[in-house]
């Protein structure tokens, strides 16, 4: 999802609902500084001498308190590792423990103060406050330590958890923990050198769940097991904004296990005592449905609008909130469509269903107490602010225990909260504090929309007497992520950062004379949402297989063209990790035989990433082998999990670009599941080796940097073996 | 109208009407929530168990239609299993919720194949989806398992 995402602009108001306002990447958070502690009114949290990040045991356990959501992308490792740098922890003795929800407590640095999980931001937001967190308990330990044995603090070393004096006295963390937690925290505790990194950046970083999540004892969602718990399944509308008109609930009554079926804004509900018997009522229900309000057009019809926009066939609105909107543009535009295009091409992009493996699920307790969640919340304070108005509860009071989460990707996050309220709903009929958990089978996660929007570009590039760009006219025609937030979000009117990333700040763009891009956000009735990477999942494929053109075009390398261009662009983390992707992969040296390789580079969420891909045709269709990737992500926490979210987010972004597409016909998606979706297999996998430039800057993101390389670096290739573009996704059609 | 299963060694009656698919069986009346829901209709692989040492898709296997076979699933692997080890080995999971499938997959593999090449690992593994990509590190833990001591038969632990 987006980076710098929600901020809280509006004070309370009736019955403290809360206004959720969304700032776009890079822009000025408008963030009132007493917020967060409105947001957290009503909680319970407690916290404890060491501060909301640390616990100590007096066996010797350091435990680490994640403000961040585990859904794969190995943060807790992270984090943990993070504090117990600081602390000269023994890793082996450190664990890991999920966060409540409570924004003041757990606030996301750079999401405005509220607690979430997303635009790859969880190590660097919390790199600074985990370090001070380490070091303010190493130094109440020193103290404690110092006071007992009655030495100076200066002569005490801790190292690998052993806190020692000369004299030859030592101690555990767990034999010191009461006297420490007398001492008060310092007020600006002494942060290491980063040169006397001990854990930090070595293999011993390694993550704290893999042996659950390899014995089947990991919990989560779907594990969730409650007495007296009831199971709810839903049957949606078939179009996105249908309603139900009537229902007949017969049949699905007559489901033994069966105890209830509710009419709710979003569907009907079945209540049962099983899921195979909530499944089975709800399939028997019949179901009528008041379509007057739904999207009633197919995919191809939005496509068609949207092209008809860019070529201008449609003139657009001409007013500034819904008509064309520039970003990164400079000098003459007449200049831009006139001349000879070396390139003038244009892209389409399917829209893109996150299918987690795990589908959205929740389970909820309301009534005779605090409204209590347990699901994997990625955003508590969007789930807290979507459910309070439900349960007229203030948002802190709300509780959320969040667990793992069987992948997101960024859909367990949005702005309506939308199968987290619809639990709560169900909870509510139900009542009498019964815990419901909410179950989407397959079928209803796949159709209910948040999808990674619908995009168009049109690109038209002239050149320069060596054959670099002179102008570039860019049209982007995308719906409106930000569109979703709630009214009262700051930057209405303005571009909508997560249409354009990507694009905007690119350095193609940075060093090219005339520039002319403009974006325009239509509404269709499609929920559309961030997919790990946002905009960087079509603009990364815009700009870097449009520059492998150009390339060709010029009759120059697409290594050495690039070169070029990030050299004249001052753009170094890029020229870095593109020479090194190219060394490791032997771009110099032809490929093996029957190979070609196609090379990509892109920035996002802080990171800036290059692959060289190896790719042959199999069967009419591309075949990835080898995949060198080269990343910058500032300070490299755990090299292990950087590379395996390259490996991973490479296996999504190839996925996407290969077999991904969503398509609707007269309003109705026409995927329903696996066999119909289909997703990257084992035996498509590429095998991805990951190499990391040595930096000291502060870590940036991970999770979704490696995400948006991979579908140009196989396009680029392609055209090195066909000669031609790849202008649409997915590559292989279903 | 209690059904008979045999699993991880036990032989249990259960309570589920006889059209009820194992997967939901084995997550809802016997606690065994190891074994995960990801599709429905045999696609993902998430739900993996053995039957007789077969895999087989629990969420399309309706208790009737067991028989005498006798049922294997994650827990009862114990843990310490050389597929297990080489998981957290080289942390294969990324979110983990396709893992105890994958596991099953992997196990009924190299009980027929103790030493599988690359061909025969992907053919024995398409049929288990994994959205975090850990596809490479699954196919490298399983060649690290191939290379310790053959394991024991999953042993008949209680798990229910």
């Amino acid at each position: 999802m987006n980076k710098p995402m929600t901020s809280i602009v509006a004070a309370p108001s009736r019955r403290d609902v809360l206004a959720v306002g969304a700032t776009l990447a890079g822009s000025s958070l408008l963030v009132g500084c007493s917020l967060p502690e409105v947001l957290s009114a009503g909680s319970k949290v407690e916290v404890g001498a060491f501060g909301p990040f640390l616990k100590f045991a007096t066996d010797g356990t350091v435990t680490v308190v994640s403000k961040h959501i585990e859904f794969g992308q190995g943060n807790h490792a992270g984090l943990a590792a993070i504090a117990a740098e600081e602390l000269d922890a023994d890793w082996t003795k450190v664990k890991v423990e999920q966060a409540p929800a409570n924004a003041k407590l757990y606030g996301n640095t750079i999401m405005g103060g509220t607690q979430g999980t997303g635009g790859s931001s969880a190590i660097a937001n919390s790199w600074t406050q985990l370090r001070t967190a380490g070091a303010a308990a190493r130094a109440m330990f020193v103290s404690a330590a110092a006071t007992k044995w009655g030495v100076p603090a200066g002569e005490i070393t801790v190292t690998n958890g052993v806190i020692a004096h000369a004299s030859g006295k030592q101690a555990g963390f767990g034999e010191l923990v009461a006297d420490a937690a007398k001492v008060a925290p310092p007020e600006a505790p002494k942060l290491k050198d980063p040169k006397t990194f001990t854990l930090i950046g070595t293999d011993r970083v390694r993550r704290k769940d893999s042996a659950a999540k390899s014995n089947g004892t990991a919990r989560y969602t779907q594990d969730v097991r409650l007495p007296d718990m009831l199971v709810a399944m839903v049957a949606h509308p078939p179009k996105f904004g249908g309603k139900v008109k009537s229902f007949d609930a017969t049949e699905a009554k007559k489901v033994a296990g069966v105890t209830a079926v509710y009419e709710l804004p979003t569907g009907v509900a079945v209540v049962a005592n099983s899921t195979w018997a909530a499944k089975q009522g709800r399939d028997a229900l019949k179901v009528e449905w008041d379509d007057s309000k739904a999207e009633q057009r197919s995919s191809a019809q939005i496509l068609a609008t949207f092209k008809d926009l860019a070529s201008g066939k449609t003139p657009a609105p001409d007013d500034k909130k819904s008509g064309w909107k520039a970003f990164d543009s400079k000098g003459d535009a007449a200049k831009a469509s006139a001349g000879t295009a070396v390139v003038e091409v244009a892209y389409d992009f399917p829209y893109l269903a996150h299918a987690t493996m795990e589908p959205m699920n929740c389970v909820a307790i309301v009534g005779n107490g605090p409204t209590k969640l347990i699901f994997g919340s990625q955003h508590p304070t969007l789930d807290q602010i979507n459910t309070e108005g439900i349960v007229m509860s203030l948002p802190g009071a709300i509780q959320i225990e969040t667990v793992f989460a069987g992948g997101s990707f960024g859909r367990r996050a949005n702005f309506q909260s939308d199968y987290v309220t619809e639990c709560v709903r169900i909870a509510k009929k139900v009542g009498k504090g019964r815990p419901v958990k909410l179950v989407w089978a397959r079928e209803d996660d796949m159709r209910a929309g948040y999808y990674r929007p619908l995009t168009h570009h049109a690109v038209r590039v002239t050149t320069d007497a060596e054959g670099y760009p002179a102008t570039w006219r860019h049209r982007i025609v995308t719906q409106s992520i930000m569109k979703g937030a709630p009214p009262g979000s700051p930057g209405g009117g303005g571009v909508d950062a997560t249409a354009v990333e990507g694009a905007q700040g690119s350095p193609y763009l940075k060093v090219t004379p005339v520039v002319d891009a403009q974006v325009i956000t239509p509404d269709a009735g499609v929920p559309v949402l961030w997919w790990r990477s946002v905009g960087a999942t079509h603009t990364a494929y815009v700009m870097e297989h449009t520059i492998d053109q150009l390339a060709k075009a010029a009759g120059k390398d697409p290594v050495d063209y690039r070169r070029t261009l990030y050299a004249k662009a001052g753009a170094g983390r890029h020229l870095a990790v593109l020479n090194l992707a190219a060394e490791k992969a032997g771009w110099a040296t032809p490929a093996p035989d029957g190979w070609t390789r196609g090379v990509a580079v892109h920035e996002s969420f802080g990171s800036v990433v290059a692959q060289v891909a190896e790719v042959k045709i199999v069967d009419g269709a591309p075949k990835v082998g080898r995949v060198v990737t080269a990343i910058d992500c500032g300070t490299a926490i755990s090299p292990d999990q950087i590379a395996a979210q390259m490996e991973g987010g490479t296996c999504y972004g190839l996925s996407g670009a290969m077999f991904g597409e969503v398509t609707m016909t007269g309003g109705v998606v026409d995927q329903q599941n696996f066999d119909t979706y289909r997703v990257l297999r084992n035996s498509e996998a590429p095998t991805v080796e990951t190499y990391i430039v040595p930096s000291t800057n502060p870590p940036s993101g991970v999770g979704e940097p490696g995400t948006p390389v991979i579908g140009p670096a196989v396009a680029n290739a392609l055209l090195a073996i066909t000669g031609k573009p790849t202008l649409s996704q997915p590559f292989v059609k279903a | 109208m209690a059904t008979t299963v045999d699993v991880n060694g036990r032989t249990l009656n259960v309570n589920s009407p006889p059209d009820t698919p194992l997967l939901w069986v084995l997550r809802d009346e016997l606690g065994l929530t190891g074994t995960k829901y990801g599709c429905g209709v045999a696609q993902c692989g998430a739900c993996t168990v053995l039957a007789d040492g077969q895999p087989i898709r629990s969420c399309q296997m309706p208790i009737s239609a067991l028989g005498t076979a006798k049922i294997t699933t994650i827990e009862s692997l114990g843990g310490e299993h050389p597929l297990q080890q080489a998981w957290v080995k080289l942390d294969v999971p990324q979110c983990g919720y396709c893992q105890s499938g994958q596991i099953m997959s992997a196990c009924a593999l190299l009980a027929t194949n103790p030493k599988p090449d690359d061909a025969a690992i992907t053919a024995a593994m398409d049929g288990n989806i994994c959205r975090c990509g850990a596809y490479q590190r699954i196919r490298a833990a399983i060649k690290d398992a191939a290379s310790t001591p053959a394991p024991a038969a999953p042993a008949a632990t209680t798990a229910a």
